[in-house]
């Protein structure tokens, strides 16, 4: 005979905790998750009716338990701090020294001017040249900041958006005059500019423009580059804007089905490219709700791929996913305390399935990070691989009844904001109304709110506070202040030596390829190749495309 | 124009965005809980000349500007709007205060060189407002 849980669980709240919680009574009315999904005293077998269909196996539609058969078994997660700063020397060095300490994986942070497609010599690139990323203005400054690093075995990630198209014409002409061939390029171009609309704020053109040199990326990954992931389709930011985890999901995925129709378009079938999607999530404080989110977005892309979209190969509802710890959930205060922040975080995305790593350094609320910040955010993920076990097994909390109820909540949520999307006429219509970006206003309103009246603790912050402020227990990355004016001068330099009519005769080609409807890919690779800078490249460009201006909600 | 008690006119607030730092998030909560505490909020958007900011503030007669700066490029962001300002013959009119990941050390130094306040990223909202208030009244009646 089987248990009616349900009667059971009614029973137990009647005779056990009744009279329990009226001596000692709970701490709160009710409980919530961080995203304000209220959570049950207790789960039970009622919560979670599975199966087969619903549960799987690891590496088997769909997809919810982990997107390979064997997982970390076989093959750790990739250990992936990013690093970028100062000139493409410095940020070389600093590869080179995670790469001496176990990293698996390289990522490259850009500074502002190159993410925004401006040179190191614009007046707009003032004080912004080298600070948050390393400086990118032509290709061999990517040769410089990949110099002596085999690009050909370790997998190299980009974090570039609205410029992602230039950057990966970059690392393919570095390839070619390196000798290495395309197919053995892996790696990731973050590319998502959805979400840059919506939430990151890095933009050059027009939403239709923009989502056309991304479609061109994707199709020319599918023709030539097999091992490569040309677009890392992003929650993270959407969440660090203020989004909740629901939303995280869900606008993410809206972009990923906005990206698969736009390449469908042009006639490459689904399972041509989407084999290559990757996605890129946050980990953020609320433990359950983040491992529950991870498997969530699983289960719900394997069904978006495989009903919207008639994917006929797993590979192509397989969702592989880059994970970050939050930067927003660090504190300035008590800096020591984001280590614990970061390894929990950390944990979660790992119990939750993530394919590569990276957790962000202690001091990330003060500055961009030091050599020690990530030397320790690298051992908090060879501490949770080498020594805690949690990797030995797959998807160790399947079947937990309350994170198999928070798995089954989450993916019906973002299902609702999905179809309200495409009530509202999909993803484009709600960029440009400003939905996307109301909706994450109002979300992130209510975290602070939440916050100032103690109902959301943050140790250190608004409870635990020290008396007085304490010195930093560490130093911080300095920025060197000489690195724009020498980065200035070189870029002057090397602007000289160019063939300039050759320069020129690539640009009006790329702008030639850029006003018809073909892939702007080949164009673009060629004017790298005659060292045309990337700010020459986007200005090209936007003569053809014009440029995209925000209309502001808060 | 003078204005008695009873019918003060609310308090105007320029919140801009300098440089080409995208993150906007903190911003937009300041700019929702000044407005629900009863100020007038003008919010300039993303990407803005410093320029443009100082022309909307002076245009606009708001007696305080907020700078958001994420980017790092916070000194010579804040040093070209108080350039600007004293070049309107405004720096008098206006307050101009500051928030971001911004170093100790930095918001020492744009303090001393004339911006108001400066916050960290952790600092309240209620604190926000009340310091805001506190330096609208306590300046010298217009």
């Amino acid at each position: 005979m089987t248990t009616d849980w349900r009667a059971e669980r009614e029973r137990w709240e009647r005779e056990t905790v009744g009279p329990f919680a009226a001596r000692q009574p709970e701490r709160r009315d009710t409980f919530e998750t961080v995203s304000g999904i209220e959570l049950d005293r207790v789960y039970t077998a009622e919560h979670a009716p599975r199966d087969a269909s619903a549960e799987g196996l690891p590496g088997e539609f769909p997809f919810l338990r982990g997107p390979y058969p064997t997982m970390y078994r076989a093959r750790p997660w990739t250990m992936r701090q990013i690093a970028g700063y100062g000139r493409p020397e410095d940020t070389n060095d600093r590869l080179k020294y995670l790469i001496a300490n176990g990293q698996t994986g390289i990522s490259i942070d850009f500074d502002m001017p190159t993410l925004m497609g401006f040179d190191s010599d614009d007046e707009r690139s003032l004080g912004e040249v080298g600070r948050e990323g390393v400086a990118i203005d032509h290709v061999d400054d990517l040769h410089g900041v990949l110099d002596g690093i085999d690009i050909g075995s370790i997998s190299v990630s980009m974090t570039i958006n609205p410029t992602a198209w230039i950057l990966l014409a970059m690392l393919v002409v570095v390839a070619e005059e390196r000798g290495v061939p395309l197919d053995r390029l892996s790696g990731t171009t973050q590319a998502d500019i959805v979400k840059e609309f919506i939430a990151q704020k890095e933009w050059i053109y027009p939403v239709e423009p923009s989502l056309r040199l991304l479609r061109d990326m994707i199709t020319f990954g599918a023709d030539h580059l097999p091992r490569w992931n040309p677009v890392n389709i992003s929650g993270y930011h959407v969440r660090e804007a203020g989004a909740t985890a629901v939303q995280e999901v869900a606008f993410t995925l809206a972009a990923a089905i906005t990206y698969a129709e736009r390449a469908m378009a042009t006639g490459v079938p689904f399972d041509a490219f989407a084999p290559r999607f990757s996605f890129f999530f946050i980990a953020h404080s609320d433990f359950l709700e983040e491992i529950a989110k991870f498997r969530a977005a699983r289960r719900l892309w394997a069904r978006i791929a495989r009903e919207r979209f008639g994917a006929q190969m797993p590979e192509s509802m397989r969702l592989r996913f880059h994970c970050q710890t939050s930067g927003s959930a660090l504190t300035a205060p008590q800096p020591l305390n984001n280590i614990a922040r970061g390894a929990l975080q950390a944990l979660a995305a790992v119990l939750g399935g993530a394919q590569s790593l990276h957790v962000s350094g202690m001091d990330e609320a003060l500055a961009i990070p030091s050599e020690l910040a990530m030397k320790t955010s690298l051992r908090t993920q060879q501490i949770l691989l080498e020594e805690t076990g949690v990797a030995d097994t797959i998807d160790p909390l399947g079947g937990s009844y309350a994170i198999e109820a928070l798995t089954d909540r989450i993916e019906a949520d973002a299902q609702a904001i999905l179809d309200r999307i495409d009530e509202l006429g999909g993803t484009v219509a709600c960029i440009e109304a400003g939905w996307f970006q109301q909706e994450t206003a109002d979300s992130a309103y209510r975290f602070q709110l939440a916050k100032e009246a103690g109902e959301r603790v943050i140790v250190g912050v608004n409870r635990y506070r020290d008396a007085q402020a304490a010195p930093l227990p560490f130093d911080l990355h300095r920025v060197d202040p000489d690195a724009e004016s020498r980065k200035i001068a070189e870029l002057t330099a090397f602007k000289e030596e160019r063939d300039r009519a050759l320069v020129d005769e690539r640009l009006a080609a790329l702008a030639e390829a850029a006003a018809g409807d073909g892939n702007v890919m080949p164009a673009t690779i060629a004017a790298v190749r005659a060292r045309a800078t990337g700010g020459e490249i986007v200005e090209a460009l936007r003569a053809v495309y014009g440029t995209y201006v925000e209309t502001a909600v808060f | 124009m003078t204005s008695g008690g009873s019918t003060q006119r609310p308090i105007r607030v320029l919140l801009g965005k300098v440089g080409l730092d995208g993150h906007d998030r903190g911003v937009k909560v300041v700019a929702r809980a000044l407005r629900d505490a009863g100020m007038e909020v003008v919010y300039t958007g993303l990407h803005r000349r410093p320029e443009e900011v100082v022309r909307t503030a002076v245009d606009e007669d708001v007696d305080v500007i907020g700078i958001s700066v994420l980017s790092g490029a916070h000194m010579h962001i804040f040093p070209r709007i108080l350039e600007l300002l004293d070049a309107e013959g405004a720096r008098d009119d206006i307050l101009v205060v500051g928030g971001g990941t911004i170093l100790p050390e930095d918001i020492e130094a744009l303090e001393a060189m004339g911006v108001h306040r400066v916050f960290g990223v952790d600092t309240s909202l209620a604190e926000i407002v009340e310091m805001i208030r506190g330096a609208v009244a306590g300046r010298a009646p217009r």
